[in-house]
């Protein structure tokens, strides 16, 4: 046996494989394109360098303490390049990171973090069910902050969206208008957006959604939304923000 | 007052007196790279070149942070959801007699939705942060980043930047359809770095005694986590071993620090937790953190320096309340609104506590703050906004 057999993983070596394969449907061929996908940014080499298996970054991840979820999993199937797991955990696990980046408390410098970024780029662009139903009620919130310019507005505050943050979210609902007003800052009088944003920075910002790609992403996204909007549109969290 | 090493050590440890970080085992220094590019004229360096003060950050390594001719990069969940984040901010710049720019020329970083979703990509999130560099440069006026999420992804993208040249290739490209430089600052430069910076020259202008309020500190993962080399670590805080970020400018204004044992934990934010799976952010928020710090050091007010961290930490409680009656709450603010508060701030007109959810007034109340009072001022000018006698309240009527 050449020492490249031992270097280059098969499908028997696959911890996944070896549990059993968990997503027989979907060909090994698939599974390494997407894996070749995470691989081939160009960030995957600053995130990955080896694993020690020593078990900081789980102790260290908020999501370890709830969900079954593991960031030592994550940097040991990318490293020994376990296509079935790494398709498995874009499927299943992915989503459950909290990318709060704790797990850069590698000793060995990996970002566990970083690679389920990645990963969940992928996940995106490739329409995996795990992205649709992570994204799914989301989609149009997504266009409608990353076309205004700011990630949340005054308005998303309304009692039927956080029920569980208290009554002070309905106060300041009711108030909305006449609070921001009583805001000393100028550029803090707006209840659509955070702050007031020029028109012309709107511009500039579309140009670089639209040169890099993000603005076809993210239209994809909010027609897929809007088909799931049409199924379930009294429960749909992203029309309480948009109406 | 400093805390001793001995609270992170232990007492029976007999660790070395003096702490040093090793050389070995630090990152390179990002200066040499952005210098090494910026002399080849692939990036425009904005430089540090106003008064300013050199902090301690980590590996023994310092950082410039400018005093004032600042542009203030804000932040969307501070303006949106906790405006009297920001608003302090502006308040004790101004109280200081430091002018500053609150430009309406700047995006979000957009990372709070990268994070929750990764709709975009490495060259759509640079451009948009060098999108806002150039912005501030195109002013004169230094970048100061409200957002503990901004800065640490805009620490992110430096580092790629600096790294890939096919990344730093695509942003150039997009930048020049725009019609603007590639531009990084010399620093990145977080908003409570420049408290911390500042916090001797807020202490003299202080108006209320806290010497009898305790408070416990939850440091925000993306800035001292993202990128860890370029955070606060002051050797006089906690041996140099945790940031001292938040805890210095406590201590500066004689509050009495007080420590916990999950410190390093998140507060469960989550990004898309926060917003569509807030069962988990919830439960951590409360039994990891607000918890474990009242079972273990019973502050009356925990501080914290990010967006998500003061929403989490703050929201959060209410459920957990209503299913234990005995879930005792800490009320939650940014050490921008404690330094305010400390320096005379109205609690509503300028910090605008009634958008907060933890129950601040017994707090209020060990400031000598006269709440009732306060909240009757507030009303009085909202009601003149109401009878259409102001369209606005201006910074001259936060000050009755």
């Amino acid at each position: 046996m050449s020492a490249s057999a031992h270097l280059t993983p098969t499908r028997a070596d696959s911890a996944a494989y070896k549990l059993g394969t968990t997503y027989p449907d979907v060909p090994l061929e698939e599974k390494q394109r997407l894996f070749d996908e995470v691989k081939t940014d160009e960030r995957f080499h600053d995130y990955l360098y080896g694993c020690y298996e020593c078990g900081i970054c789980v102790a260290a991840c908020p999501s370890a303490r709830y969900y079954d979820f593991s960031p030592r999993r994550i940097a040991q199937a990318a490293a020994r390049e376990d296509v079935e797991l790494v398709y498995q955990q874009m499927q299943e696990d992915i989503w459950d990171c909290s990318q709060c980046f704790s797990c850069l408390r590698c000793p060995r410098g990996n970002n566990p973090g970083g690679i389920i970024t990645l990963m969940r780029e992928v996940a995106v662009n490739n329409g995996l069910e795990s992205a649709k139903q992570a994204l799914r009620g989301y989609t149009r919130i997504i266009y409608k902050i990353m076309s205004t310019g700011t990630q949340v507005s005054p308005d998303m505050l309304q009692a039927d969206a956080f029920p569980d943050w208290g009554p002070s979210v309905a106060l300041v609902s009711e108030k909305l208008d006449l609070w921001r007003r009583a805001l000393p800052p100028e550029t803090h009088h707006t209840t659509t957006t955070g702050w007031q944003i020029s028109t012309k920075t709107l511009v500039e910002l579309y140009l670089i959604w639209h040169k890099t790609g993000a603005l076809a992403m993210i239209a994809e996204l909010a027609r897929a939304c809007t088909a799931c909007w049409r199924r379930s549109w009294r429960t749909c969290w992203t029309k309480r923000v948009t109406s | 007052m400093t805390i001793p090493v001995e609270k992170v050590a232990g007492p029976r440890r007999q660790n070395k007196a003096e702490f040093r970080w090793s050389d070995e085992h630090a990152p390179a220094d990002f200066h040499e790279r952005l210098f090494e590019l910026e002399q080849k004229g692939e990036l425009v360096v904005q430089r540090v070149d106003t008064e300013h003060i050199e902090v301690p950050v980590k590996y023994g390594r310092t950082k410039k942070v400018p005093i004032g001719h600042t542009w203030h990069h804000k932040s969307c969940g501070q303006c949106g959801h906790i405006p009297g984040y920001s608003t302090s901010i502006f308040w004790v710049n101004r109280k200081l007699g430091i002018e500053y720019e609150d430009p309406t020329d700047q995006t979000s970083c957009t990372a709070w939705n990268y994070y929750a979703s990764a709709t975009s990509n490495a060259a759509a999130q640079a451009a948009v942060a060098v999108r806002n560099f150039a912005a501030a440069y195109e002013t004169g006026r230094f970048p100061i980043i409200h957002c503990g999420t901004s800065f640490g992804h805009y620490k992110e993208v430096r580092q790629e930047l600096l790294a890939h040249d096919h990344l730093r290739d695509e942003v150039r490209r997009v930048m020049e359809s725009l019609g603007k430089p590639l531009v990084l600052p010399e620093e990145m430069v977080h908003y409570s770095e420049w408290f911390y910076a500042m916090r001797h020259e807020i202490a003299k202008h202080q108006v209320r005694d806290f010497s009898n309020i305790a408070v416990t500190v939850h440091p925000a993962c993306h800035y001292y986590k993202l990128v860890e080399g370029d955070a606060i670590y002051d050797p006089e805080v906690y041996g140099g071993q945790r940031t001292a970020i938040v805890s210095e400018v406590a201590q500066a204004l004689g509050a009495e620090v007080r420590d916990y044992s999950t410190w390093f934990d998140c507060c469960g934010f989550g990004f898309r937790h926060i917003l569509v799976t807030r069962d988990f952010t919830r439960s951590f928020a409360t039994q990891r953190k607000i918890k474990r710090m009242k079972e273990e050091a019973d502050p009356d007010v925990t501080l914290t320096h990010d967006t998500g961290c003061v929403t989490t930490l703050d929201k959060s409680q209410f459920a957990a309340k209503a299913q234990d009656p005995n879930f005792a709450t800490i009320p939650v603010m940014s050490e921008a609104q404690f330094a305010a508060l400390a320096m005379g701030a109205h609690p509503y007109l300028v910090c605008q506590l009634h958008w907060h959810a933890a129950d601040y007034k017994p707090l209020l109340e060990k400031m000598g703050i006269d709440h009732e009072k306060a909240w009757a001022q507030f009303e009085e000018a909202t009601a003149r906004l109401e009878r259409g006698e102001q369209q606005y309240l201006t910074w001259e009527d936060a000050d009755v």
